[in-house]
């Protein structure tokens, strides 16, 4: 490790505020982003689904 | 030259099946080569002897920029292709990744702006850069928001294929920006034709995070256009079929 303790590692020097903002927004953005694309893609085919069945009926 | 595997691409059948097989694939390696790079580049790369550990934003913000960038390069050749042979996948790229490209030149321009308070003194300047990078962003949210507000679909892939090739000219701006004018920004990191500035034990890591958001992206990117294909193919029978057999 480039860090001797734990704690040093938190606080990277006096530039933990900055380092540790910058992953967790881009965490927050990055599993949003895969997220919303996985369910927009299963609500897709759930509804098809269901449409595709119930044309199936009538 | 074999011109099949283009028009191949071009046939929305073709596509969702290949991107069923790929998708996952590109999703689990890159996740994989992102955190590896991520924990590497955040606990073992050394500290910068300039910035400290501030330096260790860059990877996020040097993949982000990039897909930023490659994302566009994307849409304007998707644009092209979509307004000269009228491809049927091109629109459906562009709709699908828009998105995914105003999400990584947002995060390259708050990770930038995070690391430039305590490097530079100062969250924004207004120089050739970062405006440059902040025009992509906009050209996204318009190319997102036009595509949004035309109830015709023909219209609105017809209008955000032409904003897209228009805006292809913002990349050469990007790239050169930080040669053609004076600027805090430092110059590209990765060069085809030069050694990197920086020693292997930071460059690896970057390499890996890089390579491993192209990965992601391409994965996230695939699954958004599936959807964009159900959508737009739904009462073909293959779409049907995939789902009430397969079960998708």
């Amino acid at each position: 490790m480039a860090f001797e303790s734990i704690n040093e590692f938190i606080s990277m020097g006096t530039h933990g505020p900055y380092v540790w903002s910058v992953y967790g927004i881009s965490l927050i953005l990055l599993f949003g982003s895969y997220l919303s694309s996985v369910k927009a893609k299963k609500n897709q085919i759930k509804r098809l689904k269901q449409r595709y069945l119930r044309e199936q009926k009538s | 030259m074999n011109w099949i595997w283009f028009h191949k691409l071009g046939s929305p059948k073709w596509f969702f099946q290949w991107a069923n097989k790929w998708s996952k694939f590109a999703f689990v390696i890159g996740v994989l080569m992102l955190s590896i790079g991520i924990v590497w580049g955040l606990g073992f790369a050394p500290a910068d002897y300039q910035q400290g550990n501030s330096f260790r934003i860059i990877y996020i913000h040097v993949p982000t920029a990039i897909l930023a960038q490659s994302c566009y390069l994307g849409l304007g050749v998707a644009g092209l292709v979509s307004l000269v042979w009228r491809m049927k996948m091109a629109p459906v790229f562009i709709k699908a990744v828009a998105p995914l490209g105003a999400v990584m030149a947002l995060i390259a321009l708050l990770s930038g702006a995070i690391w430039g308070k305590p490097t530079w003194g100062a969250w924004w300047v207004w120089d050739a850069r970062l405006t440059s990078v902040l025009i992509l962003f906009l050209l996204y949210m318009g190319v997102i928001a036009i595509q949004n507000s035309l109830d015709d679909l023909q219209l609105a892939d017809k209008a955000v294929a032409v904003i897209s090739v228009v805006g292809l000219i913002n990349l050469p701006i990007i790239k050169y920006s930080v040669e053609w004018w004076n600027t805090l920004h430092q110059p590209a990191t990765f060069s085809v034709t030069e050694a990197p500035a920086m020693p292997m034990a930071m460059w690896l890591p970057l390499l890996l995070s890089t390579l491993g958001m192209y990965g992601f992206i391409a994965a996230v990117a695939m699954w958004r256009m599936q959807t964009e294909v159900l959508i737009r193919e739904h009462r073909s029978n293959w779409v049907k079929k995939e789902i009430l057999d397969n079960g998708i």
